[in-house]
């Protein structure tokens, strides 16, 4: 029975994989919940920020931010890539990666310099292999993002902006959509873009903040905080697509642990009887011999 | 009734308040302002103070913020509150920081950084057990 014996260890092993995948599981979808709760609860600040970005635009401010700017031709362009830090999450990286690497593609084929930004273990792994040029990178965010660790990464990339290294600047990650589907998107930051804002209202006069101190100071603070926020939400998105997508990983993987606990069950019960059987004709042929 | 505003206070990491007001007080920049109904537009930067948000029954409600802008409408208050403590040396060291980790990075430095930053932890938790040790032997001598 040396082969019953092989297989008995074999199930006992892949037993204890599926309690871990069953564990892991569990804990992502607990931690999908809160991640989609903190999700919507950054919404309402995007929100407002937009409408008051849309106040400014239909305002006629004496002084013309360059993230309002309209667009100049792209020859050197940023990206800011949110992915996860941990694996076992399916193909959520790596379906982010593959959009990348088509739109790099296209990028280069126009002749355009890139610049990277990572967010997460796994964006900086596959830029450092992929090679280009990693301005600023952050991982190890947890399951709880703040706003304090983005505002140094969104800074070089909007310095850059502003002194004309970079001609725009994108954000990429997935976009929770249900808990089965996460869709890779990049979204352009700046310069915003305008249908952003909803140009629709339509102001029939012209009129004016009253800025305090003056306009400069106010709509750089505004406006930096508004592409903060982007990336934060950007952030927290990614981080419920990450429970998601590991949620349903791992499910497939107990489910498929448990087929081929079955299977070899079947197997065992089969070489058991087997081994009986031969015990049971040895015995009786020994008999039938004396 | 009393001309009242709607009041909207948000941070990044979740809303805070949305209602009516009579009034609404805030710490600006240039010093403290109050928004009645009808204000006229205006824009501002906020400094770390208290929000007071008076309600149309008359109640006083308090918001602590860190910072953040005010944007002022006729008929919207919208305060829009910082999670973080925002200063120019303190974002221009958050950037450094930043750059210089995706240099380590690259370079293959992170597992040595780790190191040291786990060295630094251990010392400052070895610091902190004898300041705890030496407080016990006092409290058992006196």
């Amino acid at each position: 029975m040396a082969g019953a014996k092989e297989i008995r260890t074999k199930i006992a092993s892949i037993k204890s994989t599926q309690k871990i995948t069953k564990a892991m599981e569990m804990v992502a979808a607990s931690k999908m919940r809160k991640a989609q709760d903190r999700m919507s609860a950054s919404r309402p600040y995007a929100q407002k920020m937009l409408q008051v970005i849309a106040h400014l635009r239909h305002a006629t401010p004496e002084y013309r931010h360059s993230y309002l700017a309209t667009e100049r031709e792209p020859k050197r362009v940023g990206y800011i890539v949110v992915s996860s830090d941990r694996g076992l999450c399916g193909g959520l990286n790596s379906n982010l990666f593959r959009t990348m690497i088509r739109e790099l593609k296209e990028r280069q084929e126009a002749g355009v310099e890139i610049t990277f930004c990572t967010i997460g273990n796994k964006a900086l792994g596959f830029f450092k292999r992929f090679g280009g040029n990693v301005m600023a990178q952050a991982t190890h965010l947890g399951d709880q993002p703040h706003i304090e660790d983005l505002i140094g990464i969104v800074k070089v990339m909007l310095d850059a902006y502003e002194s004309g290294e970079l001609d725009a600047l994108y954000v990429a990650g997935n976009v929770f959509e249900n808990t089965m589907t996460q869709q890779p998107t990049i979204r352009r930051l700046v310069p915003i873009q305008a249908e952003d804002s909803g140009d629709d209202e339509g102001t029939p006069y012209h009129w004016d903040y009253i800025y305090e101190p003056d306009a400069k100071t106010v709509l750089d603070a505004l406006l930096m905080r508004y592409i903060e926020s982007l990336v934060y939400q950007a952030v927290v998105e990614n981080g419920a697509c990450e429970q998601a997508a590991r949620m349903v990983a791992m499910k497939s993987a107990s489910d498929n642990a448990g087929g081929l606990i079955d299977e070899l069950q079947l197997v065992y019960n089969k070489a058991r009887q087997a081994a009986i059987t031969q015990e049971i004709s040895e015995i009786v042929g020994g008999a039938a011999a004396v | 009734m009393a001309m009242t505003v709607h009041v909207d206070i948000v941070s990044a990491e979740g809303a805070i308040h949305s209602g009516l007001a009579t009034m609404v007080y805030a710490p600006a920049e240039m010093g403290e302002v109050g928004i009645s109904p009808r204000h006229t537009a205006l824009i501002t930067r906020l400094k770390s103070g208290d929000v007071r948000v008076e309600s149309e029954k008359g109640e006083m409600e308090h918001f602590y913020v860190s910072g953040g802008m005010l944007e002022v409408q006729p008929q919207v208050v919208t305060i829009l509150a910082d999670t973080a403590i925002r200063a120019r040396d303190l974002d221009e060291a958050a950037a450094v920081d930043a750059k210089r980790r995706a240099e380590d990075a690259l370079a293959g430095k992170t597992a040595e950084f780790e190191y040291a930053q786990a060295q630094a932890e251990l010392a400052a938790a070895v610091a902190q057990l004898r300041a705890i040790e030496k407080l016990r032997k006092l409290k058992k001598g006196g």
